[in-house]
């Protein structure tokens, strides 16, 4: 199986491909819980980051006049692969989009990505070609990281303002103008539709997950892996290493670093190769002040600690003496935001000041870094 | 019984952890760090006072 055809599928081409929703086996109130059972039975997660079993997302958002909401808002700069999935087969998306609205007995349902996206025409080709149950709403968000939370489209669908709201009350039971809300990575939707089209025990034998890679590979962009494959499976599949690979980044901004090749990749959007010849921690202080300014500014250990660690990481830079600082800043900032970001950039940050020892200790003998030549 | 804070409405006047320096210790910015265990049976009525005294209603003492 393989999710991506290698062009932009239209409606027929879709169904040529992928085959037709057997909407007739999930008629009615008994069709949802089979259709429910079905993505139990597939073990599907969410594809957006968080892991959390669909099905029990699917259960907590039944409910009359619920709303259904497709996030399509990829925040991280070094995934692309809701793009790729929304250009290359947007239907897959929509079926993915019609079966959890059923699943859930919504009425409304809305595709949201970002303003100005490159996806939008594909889409809207996409729409025009169906004729849905459920009628689907394009909303674009406007261009943020965090715009991209779940609670924050929430927020942005009701009121316009596109920031984070919160641990409660959950979307599930208040959401978007205060109505039962199911919000599921778009990606998430088209593996839902995969589990229906295909049968949760074909789906099973047969799933791949999308990863975007990046960095040094020799064909950079979205790979289908088995989940949980090695990272060396998942560099393979972008053509491999075209120079040595000194870590990776697994999962994006606020993901790891690693240079431990044989971890294995589950539930993560995507990977960066960075180079032997590249320093780690440069990298990482631009990512840190990428993060930074991309802050809600809500939260007091968001708005600023983030910027405290960017700090830190450019002195560390410069030679100066903050990995004491670091230590003592980073443990504090996990779990006291209002959304996972502040959690992103720590993590971040601890693991480059785990996995770039070299890095770390040539900056601060030298205060410059044992690389010379720069990587764009 | 746990003390949590609410990240978003918290306006960092500090004053939890005047009011209960056991459970609640400041950032360097002035923002709280709340203990993650649970509050101890003598402390829960100093909680509820400081709860009450929050000036931004943002911190809140919840049920685990
Ligand atoms: S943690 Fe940061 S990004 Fe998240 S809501 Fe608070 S201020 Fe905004
Ligand atoms: S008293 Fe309230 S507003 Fe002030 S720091 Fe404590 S929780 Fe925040």
């Amino acid at each position: 199986m393989t999710i991506l055809p290698p062009h932009h599928l239209d409606l027929a081409g879709h169904r040529r491909r992928n085959g037709v929703v057997p909407w007739v086996a999930y008629h009615g109130e008994d069709g949802r819980d089979r259709l429910i059972e079905a993505v139990a039975a597939a073990d599907l997660r969410g594809r957006g980051g968080a892991g959390f079993p669909t099905a029990v997302k699917l259960r907590s958002a039944r409910a009359p006049r619920s709303v259904v909401v497709a996030n399509g808002c990829e925040g991280d700069p070094l995934s692309h692969k809701d793009a790729a999935l929304l250009t290359l087969s947007p239907h897959l998306v929509l079926d993915g989009l019609q079966l959890a609205a059923h699943a859930v007995g919504a009425g409304e349902a809305v595709l949201c990505v970002h303003a100005g996206s490159p996806v939008l025409p594909s889409v809207f080709a996409a729409l025009a070609e169906r004729d849905d149950p459920v009628p689907v709403r394009v909303e674009e968000i406007p261009r943020r990281y965090v715009a991209s939370e779940e609670t924050a489209l929430v927020h942005y669908l009701t009121s316009g303002d596109a920031r984070p709201l919160g641990k409660s009350p959950r979307p599930d039971e208040r959401g978007v103008r205060g109505r039962p809300t199911l919000v599921d990575n778009v990606e998430t939707l088209a593996q839902l539709a995969l589990v229906i089209l295909l049968g949760p025990q074909h789906y099973l034998s047969a799933r791949r997950d999308l990863v975007t890679v990046t960095g040094v590979v020799r064909r950079p962009g979205v790979v289908e892996v088995a989940p949980g494959a090695p990272l060396t499976a998942v560099l393979a599949a972008a053509g491999g290493e075209t120079e040595p690979v000194q870590a990776v980044l697994v999962g994006g901004y606020g993901g790891t670093w690693t240079s431990d090749f044989r971890f294995g990749v589950s539930g993560i959007p995507a990977v960066y190769a960075l180079p032997a010849r590249a320093c780690g921690l440069e990298y990482t202080a631009k990512v840190l002040a990428f993060l930074a300014a991309e802050s809600a500014r809500q939260c007091g250990p968001c708005m600023f600690g983030l910027p405290a660690i960017a700090a830190d990481f450019a002195e560390l830079l410069r030679g100066g003496p903050s990995t004491a600082r670091l230590a003592r800043r980073l443990p504090p900032l996990t779990g006291r935001g209002a959304c996972a970001h502040p959690d992103g950039a720590a993590r971040l940050a601890a693991s480059a000041l785990q996995v770039f020892g070299a890095d770390l200790a040539a900056h601060s003998a030298g205060g410059r870094c044992r690389i010379l030549e720069r990587v764009a | 019984m746990k003390v949590t804070v609410d990240p978003i409405g918290c306006r960092a006047h500090g004053l939890c952890a005047d009011l209960l320096p056991e459970a609640v210790r400041l950032d360097e910015w002035g923002y709280p760090v709340v203990a993650s265990g649970p509050v101890p049976p003598g402390l829960v009525a100093e909680a509820r006072r400081a709860v009450a005294a929050c000036p931004a209603l943002a911190l809140r003492l919840r049920k685990d």
